[in-house]
């Protein structure tokens, strides 16, 4: 491949007269993981929600592997693409959501088949399989025919990435998956983002758990009032912040 | 155990283990006298259901299983049906043009939902029966243009076609706003998380909406359902043979009122109690996944009960 994985160009964002985004530039590599770090308010999850379009841009673009996301390029023009094929797209992407957002009302196993066979229209046999071997790699393979709302937070949130998976994505957004979590059940999480990682997955990850960052993170990312700060190796901006907002920041969470 | 505040001359009893003593329940004496007034008022009313002529309980069961009688609870069942398909029908529909994006589809459907909505049902009735006088014929072609087909009103819409119509119109308006507040109570993150997955727009809603939207229209469903089943006796002004005109057609000719209305009544009642046992199972099967576990039915909390009375009788002896 030769371009990076996520391009993101000048992006800005506006809810009414608040600015969230102030022209945000960000480039992640394929295999890369990247853990954005800053004050609530920064504006992390409205960027990881650009980049899916759930958050349409009011100015700069979002491509992933080359593809313009929600727009398409001819004549000169940028022609805005139907939902159909924004959600197409948005298949390439997996999302996992502070608050799990599974199904309550499908089982375990369908949470996770869902996407597969209504967005991929692939054979149920198939999907079956996938979705089972999924639930054993988030360690979850007795909880098939479980309910969500009979899971623990910790165990939810393993289903909600095993559905993420499902889809087989270029791209992993992570949008503080541990903040809704009890303390005793952040690791179990923790562990299964940092196996993730090691299989060389593409990954953003919004979090507050800055001992994860410096662990798994190829880069850190500071954001604050809606534009990057300071970016670079985990060691470098967690340990030697140049920036004074990333130190004030460092040392009321450390 | 920490020393008593108050020295009293302890029986030996109070030294032992709480685990180890018989457990004395609550006694709630005045709910028993409640019961008793209760039973005695609902002894009266029995007594005088079956001692007092007035009711006149022969005429009762000869009409009861009538044909005329029985015909006119088909009637009444039909009008319900239609009226509750063609109704919602119609009302999801409009419940989803007033939450789509198109602002002209939004005024559209709540323009409908206030005009049916503020005209008395009866008054709509009587509209659709004298549809005839304003629109003589019905013209099937291209608007403005030529027409291919032509009916005769009063052959299109005959009384019963107008009584479904008039019943199922009116239906729409209240269906839609409460198919359209299920939908609107389902979290934003169930629409997100569809949307994330990149599911198709017809299935988000299908498969992940309308489940859970269910739970909450349900019930008003269900008395909506049960409300225009009673209402089809409003048809009766319309001389149409449902079972509240066939009551008044029969007493007018015997004038055994109360022993008809009776039948009338025992007759919707039975039906209303029959859509609220299939309301029960139907929102059981709604309630998967919303509850840890499933509550039990009727039956088996009947069941429950009686085996539990049965183990402490045992207990005792």
């Amino acid at each position: 491949m030769s371009g990076p994985m996520v391009d993101l160009r000048g992006i800005h964002k506006s809810f009414g007269a608040l600015e969230v985004l102030k022209g945000v530039s960000l480039e992640v590599e394929q295999g890369q993981v990247v853990v954005v770090l800053g004050p609530s308010g920064s504006g992390k999850s409205t960027l990881l929600r650009t980049i899916n379009h759930l958050e349409k841009v009011d100015r700069g673009h979002v491509s992933i592997d080359g593809d313009l996301l929600g727009y398409r390029r001819s004549g000169g023009k940028l022609h805005e693409l139907k939902e159909r094929e924004i959600l197409k797209q948005r298949t390439h992407i997996g999302f996992v959501f502070q608050n799990f957002n599974l199904f309550p009302h499908l089982t375990v196993l369908e949470n996770v088949a869902e996407a597969p066979l209504s967005a991929q229209r692939k054979r149920k046999a198939e999907v079956h399989a996938d979705a089972v071997r999924l639930l054993a790699r988030v360690g979850l393979s007795d909880k098939e025919n479980a309910y969500p709302r009979q899971l623990s937070g910790g165990q939810q949130q393993r289903v909600a990435i095993a559905r993420a998976l499902a889809l087989s994505p270029k791209l992993l957004l992570f949008d503080e998956p541990t903040s809704a979590l009890d303390p005793e059940l952040v690791g179990e999480v923790l562990d299964v983002i940092k196996d993730l990682a090691a299989t060389g997955t593409t990954m953003i990850v919004v979090t507050h758990e800055i001992g994860f960052a410096r662990e798994v993170a190829d880069r850190v990312v500071f954001m604050d009032e809606g534009v990057i700060v300071e970016q670079g190796p985990p060691t470098a901006v967690l340990d030697h912040p140049q920036h004074p907002r990333t130190r004030a920041f460092l040392s009321k969470v450390l | 155990m920490s020393v008593s505040a108050r020295p009293l001359v302890a029986a030996p009893d109070d030294e032992a283990d709480p685990a180890s003593l018989e457990v004395v329940p609550a006694r709630h004496p005045w709910r028993w006298v409640g019961v008793a007034v209760v039973l005695v008022l609902l002894a009266q009313f029995v007594h005088g259901l079956v001692t007092n002529p007035g009711w006149d309980w022969p005429t009762f069961r000869q009409y009861f299983t009538a044909d005329s009688i029985l015909r006119a609870v088909g009637v009444t069942i039909e009008l319900t049906v239609h009226g509750t398909v063609l109704g919602f029908a119609l009302g999801v529909v409009l419940a989803l043009m007033r939450l789509s994006r198109s602002p002209f589809l939004q005024v559209v459907s709540w323009t409908y939902v206030w005009a049916f909505r503020s005209i008395p049902l009866i008054v709509q009735l009587l509209f659709w029966f004298n549809i005839a006088y304003l629109y003589q014929r019905f013209d099937f072609g291209i608007p403005f243009g030529p027409s291919f087909i032509s009916f005769d009103t009063k052959d299109l819409i005959g009384p019963m076609s107008a009584a479904v119509l008039g019943l199922a119109l009116h239906q729409a308006a209240y269906s839609a706003e409460i198919v359209r507040s299920g939908i609107i109570a389902v979290d934003h993150g169930q629409l997100e998380a569809a949307a994330a997955l990149g599911i198709p727009r017809l299935r988000q809603f299908r498969r992940i909406v309308l489940p859970q939207a269910m739970r909450s229209i349900l019930p008003n469903a269900a008395n909506e359902v049960i409300s225009l089943f009673k209402g089809t006796s409003v048809v009766s002004v319309m001389a149409i043979g449902e079972l509240f005109y066939q009551a008044q057609v029969i007493y007018g000719r015997n004038a055994r009122v109360v022993a008809l209305l009776m039948v009338a009544t025992v007759w919707y009642i039975a039906m209303t109690t029959l859509l609220s046992v299939v309301q029960h199972h139907v929102e059981r099967h709604y309630a998967k996944g919303a509850l840890r576990d499933l509550p039990p039915t009727p039956l088996q909390r009947l069941r429950a009960r009686w085996s539990a009375l049965r183990a402490r009788a045992g207990a005792t002896r």
